[in-house]
């Protein structure tokens, strides 16, 4: 066997209060796709920033050797200058500007510094053509599909001779057909000793594609191996093969009548129509109990939740019962005067905001019912707004800090107490602990709990696994839309669960 | 970043602390005034005497009225550039209609305010138009519509009383009896306040705390009346200032509406999860903007005793100048009516002061373009060092 192209060795990378990724190995051959799978946080991610260079020398422990001699990478432009493309979930092209342009975008042929525009679209139609792409290079890239834009990402990578192509859930947005035509194309790439990594949650196309797959749990290599040589439902137990956390306290959960219900939510997705986020999605919520989705990133959790909050920017249908009695909600207003309130992810953005004291976040969904319909009394907010920071055990030197200034576990606690104030009794609760260090996550896990017992129906989405089976009591497990599973507590196990959410039915337990 | 910079040992939040500088500028360039303007026959100088005082009011009150729309314009995140044409519109409207009668014509100023307010608000806040260029179309648009209508003439103010809405003084004696229904006012406020408190289980406020709180505004309240009185009463135009910025205090600093602007205004996306109906809301802030934009029209047209087709051109660079002066972010969510107001008595007394000094009026665009980007660069320069 020949040196491989690019070894990582003992790669740690460690952030405040977190160590991502713990001494990581990953070696990649020439005209070799490579596929790296794991959970959410495994530190997939992470990996890749540190090899683009995103996360520059000192940062990271460990050696990057490439082609025998080691390489410390100072930022993106000496990884790219190495020849190592990413190409990201999220697409980096300008969308106002042609093909061509975006694949040459700050390199493009000029002479005395004035753009050679026909050589530039020669070049590009060289490229795609090289690419079997029927793109023509002078469309604005806002005209294509998602899909086409991911082959003109490619396209640019292959632009700056890049013999490392790192591809990050390549398929998340892409249609079945498009799916075959970027398998082609990666074929394509093999057969000419172009170097690939492969970075998906969906297992079959990892199979597919993959010539080698590496599993990666809690920021360590598990294992290496032949795609041959294993099969799915070994490496998902290799992804989540760790023990469930102690940290999740035995609820005792008194199990009521159903309080809420939805039937047949659809969502489609507001920048492409005709595609579906959520497909036929049905659940119900019991008093007392916790109900836990999951599913990977982009199987549409999220979006299920904001539709039936009335929060969705898209169209959608769905048929909601509160109580048994099927009711119309419009906007997050109407459901949260049917007693649902929604902590929602990603609390910079949708929770917060920043600026604003702890109290006026606190009381901004509730503000008629606690300071009164027009004239507010910033008194009457203070002293609900006191109970419920204490309730919570808000750290904060009063309720008048400035939210912005907070730990994210304060933070976090801080949106629980709004929603809490509205007086909900169903409460979603989205990623209620992302981002925030492993105390905190205790303490908000009692709070679910607690919740529970005291007659809420909670219905909690998150992408940690050992999170959703630590707290819920029936787990539905979502996949690109779909419901591919339910489960009791009993019945559910690491690997049933991921193994449904990485699109397989539900296995016989 | 900390949010609460420590001045010795007193501990202010960073609005809080804006407050203060600016406050303390306008006592400063006051006091620059003042010296500067000695001479054989003001051997105290001229700036603060009662007679120009009152002037420099009078000329503050047409910029405060905006200021203060345009203040919850601003805090939603939005920007109203067409003040300036409804000035002239509403105030050409006005003194057309004059054959009316007082109240109707005045009411048709508001009301064409108010319309071309709701008709922007709806384009913005409905048809997703940024504010920006609903309102620079407005801007262009409301200019023509008062070309067409007054074919380009002035028009006098004839009616006695609406022209002196603009000029004249409320009597001493009303002047008097306001102080004392203000200092009452103060004191109810404060009491009611320590009794709420206790309502909700929360410490009242020490005797000397609350003393403070009675006893410095009441002696601003009556120092000011005394003043005005010494120049013949308080200014009308002022009457109505005071009364604006009073009730754009109350509701931006008291009410649910003025708690979800800033919400809007902070973050959209927070806002709207909260069940806020954001666009009615950002509708509402262009509606009252284009309603005190009418009460502004008939006091700039009182006072200048005319409507002509070119008032009130370039009043919304002065009001948005005045908010931003007063510590109002452009980007939304944050601001208060206190600075915007502030900022528009800094803007007057700049004006008011150098004409004293006779500088020359190129002098005084430089100095007042200085203030404005030096007042945002200060701001900007102590929010990193903090």
């Amino acid at each position: 066997m020949t040196q491989p192209l690019l070894e990582m060795k003992g790669i740690t990378k460690s952030f405040p209060g977190v160590k991502a990724l713990d001494g990581v190995t990953f070696d990649l051959n020439e005209a070799e796709i490579h596929a790296l799978v794991g959970e959410n946080g495994a530190g997939k991610s992470t990996l890749m920033k540190v090899l683009a260079g995103v996360y520059p020398h000192p940062e990271y422990g460990g050696q990057i050797v490439l082609d025998g001699s080691e390489r410390r990478f100072a930022n993106v432009r000496d990884s790219e200058h190495a020849g190592i493309a990413i190409i990201f979930q999220e697409l980096s092209l300008v969308k106002e500007l042609t093909v061509a342009e975006n694949i040459f975008l700050g390199r493009e042929p000029r002479r005395f510094g004035i753009i050679n525009w026909e050589e530039l679209y020669s070049r590009a139609q060289k490229l795609l053509g090289e690419l079997r792409l029927q793109i023509d290079p002078r469309t604005p890239v806002v005209n294509l599909g998602i899909g086409q834009q991911q082959l003109v990402e490619i396209a640019k990578a292959l632009s700056q001779d890049a013999r490392i192509l790192v591809l990050d859930e390549p398929t998340a947005a892409l249609t079945d057909a498009e799916v075959e035509t970027l398998f082609g194309i990666l074929n394509d790439l093999r057969a000419r000793r172009v170097a690939m990594i492969y970075i998906s949650h969906k297992l079959d196309e990892v199979f597919r594609i993959g010539d080698r797959i590496t599993v990666l749990r809690d920021g360590k290599t598990i294992d290496t191996t032949a795609t041959r040589a294993t099969d799915e439902a070994r490496v998902i137990a290799k992804m989540v093969g760790r023990e469930v956390d102690q940290i999740f306290p035995e609820a005792k959960h008194d199990r009521g009548d159903v309080i809420f219900e939805a039937r047949n939510v659809t969502v489609e997705d507001p920048s492409v129509p005709g595609k579906l986020l959520v497909d036929r999605v049905s659940f119900s919520a019991h008093k007392g109990e916790v109900l836990g989705i999951a599913g990977l990133m982009g199987s549409g959790r999220s979006e299920l939740l904001m539709a039936i909050f009335g929060a969705h920017a898209g169209r959608k249908s769905a048929e909601i019962f509160v109580d048994g009695k099927q009711i119309q909600i419009n906007n997050p207003s109407d459901a949260i005067k049917q007693g649902i309130g929604f902590v929602t992810e990603d609390r910079k953005r949708y929770g917060l905001i920043l600026d604003q004291t702890i109290l006026k976040n606190m009381t901004l969904a509730c503000l008629r019912r606690v300071s009164g319909r027009f004239v507010t009394s910033e008194d009457a907010e203070a002293a609900a707004g006191e109970r419920a920071a204490n309730d919570l055990r808000i750290k904060a030197s009063s309720v008048f800090t400035v939210a912005g200034t907070l730990s994210g576990g304060n933070q976090q606690k801080v949106v629980l107490a709004k929603w809490l104030l509205t007086n909900p009794r169903v409460l979603f609760l989205d990623e209620p602990t992302r981002g925030i260090d492993v105390g905190a996550k205790q303490e908000i896990y009692a709070q679910i709990n607690r919740l529970a017992e005291t007659g809420f129906a909670i219905v909690l989405v998150s992408s940690e696994l050992p999170e959703v089976l630590g707290l819920s009591d029936r787990i539905i497990v979502l996949h690109e839309g779909r419901v591919t599973g339910e489960f009791t507590r009993k019945e559910a196990t690491p690997e049933a669960v991921m193994s449904c959410a990485t699109g397989h039915a539900r296995l016989a337990a | 970043m900390s949010d609460t910079p420590t001045i010795g040992r007193l501990k202010l939040r960073t609005s809080a602390l804006r407050a203060y500088t600016m406050l303390l500028a306008l006592i400063v360039i006051w006091l620059f005034f003042q010296w500067a303007t000695i001479d054989q026959y003001h051997p105290y100088g001229l700036f603060l005497g009662a007679v120009n005082f009152s002037k420099l009011l009078q000329q503050t009150a047409v910029t405060g009225v905006l200021a203060v729309g345009m203040l919850m314009v601003i805090v939603s995140g939005n920007i109203d550039l067409s003040i300036g044409a409804i000035v002239g519109l509403a105030g050409g409207v006005a003194a057309m209609t004059q054959g009316w009668g007082l109240v109707p014509c005045l009411a048709a100023a508001i009301v064409i305010g108010l319309v071309i307010g709701a008709v922007q608000g709806s384009l913005v806040a409905y048809v997703n138009i940024p504010s920006f260029i609903v309102t620079l179309g407005g801007l262009q648009a409301w200019r023509g519509v008062i070309l067409k209508l007054t074919k380009g003439a002035t028009i006098p103010v004839e009616l006695p009383f609406f022209r002196s809405l603009g000029r004249d003084f409320i009597h001493p004696r009303i002047g008097i009896a306001l102080a004392a229904v203000a200092v009452v006012a103060i004191v109810w406020t404060n009491t009611r306040r320590n009794r709420a408190r206790r309502r909700h289980g929360l410490p009242a406020l020490s005797m000397a705390a609350t003393l403070t709180r009675i006893i410095i505004p009441s002696i601003v309240v009556i120092a000011f009346i005394v003043l005005m009185n010494q120049a013949g009463g308080v200014p009308i135009p002022v009457i109505f200032l005071l009364a604006v910025a009073l009730a754009g205090a109350f509701l931006t600093a008291n009410t649910t509406f003025g708690r979800y602007l800033y919400a809007i205004g902070g973050n959209p996306d927070a806002a709207r999860l909260s069940g806020i109906n954001i666009k009615r809301y950002i509708l509402a802030a262009f509606c009252l903007m284009g309603a005190l934009a009418g009460l502004a029209s008939i006091l700039h047209t009182a006072r200048v005793g005319a409507s002509s087709p070119d008032a009130g051109t370039l009043m919304e660079l002065d009001a948005i100048a005045s908010c931003v002066i007063g510590g109002t972010s452009l980007m939304g969510g944050r601001g208060t009516v206190f600075g915007a107001v502030l900022g528009a008595l800094i803007l007057a007394s700049l004006d008011n002061g150098m004409s004293l000094l006779n500088y020359e009026n190129w002098a005084q665009y430089v100095v007042k373009g200085g203030v404005l980007v030096a007042a945002v660069g200060f701001d900007m320069f102590g929010r990193r060092k903090g």
